[in-house]
């Protein structure tokens, strides 16, 4: 188990004093203004060299997202925007950093700006979050009073003004440009790449879209050094990890471990294992409802980290796992998450705007067992059509699933289609 | 889902003082000019208030924000926790039922919701009282299942503790929001294993229920009252010695995004001219009786003022006139110097001298 103190987030359960003062007790703003006089080439390699890649789904190396900012401006400002939309299903972990270790968040807030040549940073947090923001909030005026932010932030030479804001309950606005309109008021819908965010993003200006979790580890890591984030995890898969657990498991829970833990080891230490054991496992989803599920049996020797399950046609997208034991119904746990995504599609893109009300729509007739069998082959087809058809990623995230489902439960739908049709020819007869 | 205005409206809506005030704070985190990337934050300002996005409160948003209707209409129907009809007068109870809530019981809240409240979502229950809706996955699914009621979470509900809360609802009480079974937050139910040391000194109550029972504001209608308004990065003018004109007290700043090349300072300002009358600015070439005019506003009177000015000043000086980058392609500083030693410039030896 990750010792408590190789832990970037010391107080991610709000049990220690949530205020500045003892962020600073576990050792937050330590020296901060000796790291931004480090310069910002120092920062953007030592954040290459740890190895950190972005943690709200798609596992980009942050160091290297940084480096595409322009180094000297051109008359525009540049932006960070910080991505707290956490809507994904099944990850509530970000949730846990602004409620209860927003230092963590602000400070690495700072360095990155400093690191991109941006004077003013947006967080956008999810509209449902409403005590978070208020807590995210008052921390944040805190680091004013005390001139961690404003003029001359912590006494580094750096002016920086961090803002708050907020959406208003869509999932896409999780979508970096789509967030970028949200947070220009209008509606969230993607906007077509390129120009890529670093090119023209927030306002037409250099802007840097990154997760909560990726922009809260920055500070520990460049005060412990990359060598001993990339210490941590496989390699390639970098340094700690918040895990948030879900479903089926004795105890569920957020935590933070080293990645490339086992995931039977994760669910034993940390969750008292699956409910009803190991052996009523059914599946596992491991990175938020958008990748493929695992089957039970490949749940065995299953690594939790990017590559890993990038290799089982998975992900690791934001290290959320959904625990499903012996009695789910995974036919109907996948109609769910379609019906999610039908629910969120933005309606730009015809492909996603009808095929995930298409793939719906199937579904909960392959969960009633109400189909063909052909239509097993149709649906595939489908969730093809949609995938890589759209400007943003929703669409693959809607057809993924499904096919994970395909892929590994096949017998289960076709055994129902057949038990459906013995019924009903026993019930005409 | 069609989402449409309620074919009931009032007639007026407007802010109570409070609020218009946070509304306007909202406003001061955004470049000029962008003002419509508060039109979010003021439309839930407005639900807030009202308990439900009416149309004349999308109008006075719009207006207030100078947005065409249409705009704010289409964010309006685009967010879904907007509720474009009325609710409950206590409550509307929002269920998530996505996958970790439904596989941990979702199904029996929603059922709940359908027998004691009312058959669809955003039905109204007889007794007035309250509404439903089942919405997506609210990012708290390691404490599934959960509803989000007014400001806060309800989390590891049964359905016998869920009952229990729209009792307790009904009845003109609060219960406290947060983990239902016993948990703090996030940890394991029973205790946190990792950072277990903290678990004895810790608060009664995890930060989100904490805010939730001292401000008391769950299922309140908002009138701005609840939490004082800070807008900390309004920064007043520097109170130096020298300085009688604060051009900038209200607002943070008022350049705009796109120009904003290096950090400003601010230079040294005078109340007025020295003795002996101030310097004939407009023999720097750029300079026109206009600009003068507001040069002197801004406490520049002399050309020994202008001559040393930093680059950060000259962004200050330059962020504040109506001609962007103006100061450095005519080379002021370098004028000013000139002149500043008596000197003459290719332009104040053409400029008709004054008096
Ligand atoms: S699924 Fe209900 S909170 Fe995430």
């Amino acid at each position: 188990m990750l010792a408590d103190q190789d832990r970037i987030f010391t107080n991610i359960y709000g049990m220690h004093d949530r205020s500045l003062a003892g962020a600073r007790q576990r050792g937050h703003w330590d020296g901060t203004a000796g790291i931004i006089k480090k310069g910002r080439d120092w920062i953007v390699s030592e954040m290459k060299e740890s190895g950190l890649r972005g943690r709200g789904g798609a596992g980009f190396p942050t160091g290297l997202k940084w480096s595409f900012m322009p180094k000297e401006s051109d008359g525009r400002p540049s932006y960070l925007v910080i991505n707290a939309d956490e809507s994904e299903p099944g990850t509530c972990k970000d949730r846990e950093i602004m409620r209860h270790d927003p230092h963590t968040l602000i400070e690495g807030a700072l360095i990155a700006s400093f690191a991109m040549n941006a004077n003013t940073a947006y967080i956008y947090i999810r509209g449902e979050f409403i005590r978070e923001r208020e807590a995210l909030q008052a921390a944040i005026d805190e680091c004013y009073a005390a001139g961690l932010l404003g003029k001359n932030a912590a006494k580094s030479g750096w002016d920086f003004d961090l803002f708050l804001s907020h959406g208003a309950g869509a999932y896409i606005c999780g979508e970096e440009t789509a967030l970028l309109e949200s947070l220009e008021g209008k509606k969230g819908m993607p906007r077509m790449k390129p120009p890529f965010p670093a090119g023209a993003g927030l306002y037409g200006c250099p802007t840097t879209v990154n997760n909560v979790e990726s922009i809260a580890v920055v500070p520990t890591i460049l005060r412990r050094g990359a060598a001993w984030f990339s210490s941590m995890g496989n390699p390639n898969n970098a340094g700690t990890k918040l895990f948030a657990i879900s479903g089926h498991v004795n105890r569920p829970c957020v935590v933070e471990e080293e990645m490339s833990i086992p995931l039977r080891e994760l669910l034993e230490k940390h969750c008292g294992g699956v409910r009803g054991g190991w052996g009523n496992l059914k599946a596992v989803i491991p990175g938020g409802s958008s990748v493929q599920l695992l089957p039970h049996t490949v749940c065995d020797e299953a690594i939790m980290d990017f590559d890993w399950l990038r290799g089982q046609q998975s992900g690791l997208g934001t290290a959320a796992v959904i625990v499903m034991d012996q009695s789910v119904d995974v036919i109907k746990a996948i109609w769910r998450l379609s019906a999610f995504y039908k629910h969120e599609s933005c309606g730009q893109c015809t492909p996603c705007r009808e095929g995930t009300g298409w793939m719906m729509r199937v579904m909960e007739r392959l969960v009633k067992g109400e189909a063909e069998p052909e239509e097993i082959d149709m649906l595939w087809d489908v969730t093809k059509q949609v995938e890589g058809h759209t400007i943003c990623a929703l669409g693959d995230a809607a057809a993924w699933p499904i096919q994970g489902l395909i892929r590994h439960y096949r017998d289960e739908i076709e055994d129902r289609i057949k038990h459906k049709r013995g019924v009903s020819a026993v019930a005409a007869e | 889902m069609l989402r449409r205005l309620h074919h009931t409206q009032p007639e007026t809506f407007a802010f109570t003082p409070a609020n218009q005030a946070w509304a306007e704070g909202q406003l001061t985190k955004f470049p000029e000019g962008r003002q419509a990337s508060g039109v979010i934050p003021l439309l839930w300002r407005a639900q807030e208030q009202e308990g439900w996005l009416t149309q004349p409160a999308l109008e006075y948003i719009a207006d207030m924000l100078g947005m065409a209707y249409i705009r704010v209409l289409e964010v309006a129907t685009f967010y879904f926790m907007f509720q474009l009809q009325p609710v409950g007068s206590v409550a509307h109870i929002q269920v998530c039922g996505t996958l970790s809530c439904m596989i941990c019981g979702a199904e029996d809240l929603i059922g709940i919701c359908k027998d004691r409240i009312a058959a669809n979502a955003h039905e109204i229950s007889a007794d007035g009282k309250f509404s439903w809706e089942e919405v997506e996955c609210l990012g708290a699914c390691t404490n599934a299942p959960m509803v989000q009621v007014g400001k806060d979470y309800y989390e590891d509900l049964s359905a016998e503790r869920f009952n229990e809360i729209l009792d307790e609802l009904a009845a003109g009480k609060v219960p406290t929001p947060g983990p239902q079974n016993g948990r703090y937050a996030a940890e394991p139910l029973g205790g946190a294993i990792a950072l277990a040391e903290y678990e004895a000194g810790k608060a009664p109550l995890n930060a989100s229920a904490t805010l939730a029972t001292d401000i008391g504001d769950t299922i309140k209608r908002i009138d701005g009252t609840e939490v004082p308004l800070l807008t900390p990065w309004v920064r007043k003018a520097a109170a130096a010695d020298v300085v009688a004109k604060k051009p900038e007290t209200k607002k943070r700043d008022t350049k705009p995004a796109e120009t904003q090349t290096v950090a400003e300072a601010e230079p040294e300002i005078l109340s007025a001219a020295r003795d002996g009358g101030a310097d004939d600015l407009k023999l720097i070439k750029g300079v026109g009786p206009k600009l003068e005019g507001v040069l002197n506003d801004l406490g520049f009177y002399h050309f020994d003022q202008i001559e040393n000015w930093s680059a950060e000043q000259i962004e200050w000086v330059d962020n504040r006139l109506k001609f962007k980058g103006r100061i450095v392609r005519d080379n002021w500083t370098e004028q000013a110097r000139i002149l500043a030693s008596g000197g003459e410039t290719a332009f104040s030896k053409k400029a008709p001298k004054e008096g």
